[in-house]
């Protein structure tokens, strides 16, 4: 059991840099950059 | 007198480690002061990254986007979001549940709300935990599926979380551009008027009870639940100095049993137990390792023979 948490431990690390590397490869922060700079009006309750 | 003042000043420090750094938190994370006051948003290029809690990107203060938004955001657009998955996961396996106990200015708020001197209410076990599973239904059925999926005929889907149920972009986005926007203020409808509803019931409901968001609805805590039992930040129990007192138990905002389930995924890691025991024997810290001795599921000490930093 203390192995699986080992390898959960340091597995997700893994995994959460890859899908992150290949995210910035993709420059989906550009997309997340274009949503974020603009008023959101469904998020602040105006539709 | 000498005496009493002595004692006085032995006693705790008036702001707890955990406000402290909720507050510096908050502060940060909407650090853009101008925007509160133009009634605008800051559009620099710190907003390409992700906060680890729920911080509208739309509040006038936030410097950074929100995850849960950004997540709706590149779901409509049919892309697999590798990039806010993997920050994501990065803060669940190095944090877990820490952003929602230390970082989170919604979480904040529900505390300082708690605080209020009134009758509290202990949710009974028969109503609380099934509940609980409530997070899990709103984070893949409203924010992961419906934005996925529920397209207009223009193949455009609304943000269903953002849109119709989170409070943080009420209180945090919506009141203060509003408040401080003129133009915004004329296009306030029905949408408004609901989530100020929600918004005024989860505050509320904060009153009474303790961090009610986090426990039931916030769809970043059930996705940083998954990963408390092996994130790298850790809380331990030290049996040999647990008297069985309960304290921890009583103290922990999210009933979590402290004794018997440190790993628990409904534990925020605020730390308010280790503040509480008489004796010293809860401890948190960063794990790099595990012993074959201990492991923390059964609360036993783990951790500190092979690699870590407690705090």
């Amino acid at each position: 059991m203390h192995k699986r948490i080992l390898l959960a431990r340091y597995g997700g690390l893994a995994a959460a840099a890859i899908l992150l590397g290949v995210g910035v490869m993709r420059q989906e922060y550009l997309l997340v950059l274009q949503k974020a700079v603009r008023i959101c009006l469904e998020c602040i309750g105006i539709g | 007198m000498s005496g009493m003042h002595r004692d006085r000043m032995k006693g705790k420090p008036r702001v707890s480690f955990q406000r402290a750094v909720q507050l510096v938190s908050a502060v940060l994370l909407n650090g853009y002061a101008a925007g509160f006051q133009k009634g605008k948003i800051f559009t620099g290029g710190s907003k390409a990254v992700c906060v680890p809690v729920l911080n509208c990107y739309s509040c006038p203060g936030a410097l950074g986007a929100c995850p849960i938004g950004s997540l709706q955001a590149l779901l409509n657009k049919r892309r697999f979001p590798f990039y806010v998955l993997g920050l994501l996961m990065l803060f669940g396996i190095v944090l877990g549940r820490a952003a929602c106990g230390l970082l989170c200015p919604f979480g904040l708020a529900q505390d300082l709300l708690h605080k209020i001197p009134t009758p509290k209410w202990k949710v009974s076990k028969k109503i609380d935990r099934p509940a609980r599973y409530l997070k899990y239904v709103v984070l893949v059925g409203i924010a992961i599926l419906l934005p996925a999926f529920a397209v207009n005929g223009d193949g455009i889907a609304a943000p269903y979380f953002c849109q119709y149920i989170c409070p943080a972009g009420t209180l945090g986005g919506g009141i203060p551009l509003l408040l401080a926007n003129v133009e915004l203020r004329t296009l306030v409808g029905a949408l408004f008027r609901w989530k100020v509803g929600v918004l005024a019931v989860v505050l509320i409901a904060a009153v009474a009870i303790h961090r009610p968001f986090c426990r039931y609805l916030c769809p970043l805590g059930a996705f940083y639940a998954v990963f408390n039992r092996f994130s790298f930040f850790q809380m331990q129990l030290d049996r040999s100095k647990c008297v069985g007192c309960k304290r921890c138990e009583r103290a922990c905002p999210m009933a979590v049993e402290v004794t018997k389930a440190l790993d628990s995924p409904e534990c925020i890691r605020c730390g308010k137990c280790r503040a509480v025991c008489p004796h010293g024997a809860i401890s948190c810290g960063f794990a790099f390792g595990v012993s074959e001795k201990a492991g923390p599921a059964q609360g036993r000490p783990a951790e500190n023979d092979s690699g870590s930093v407690s705090l």
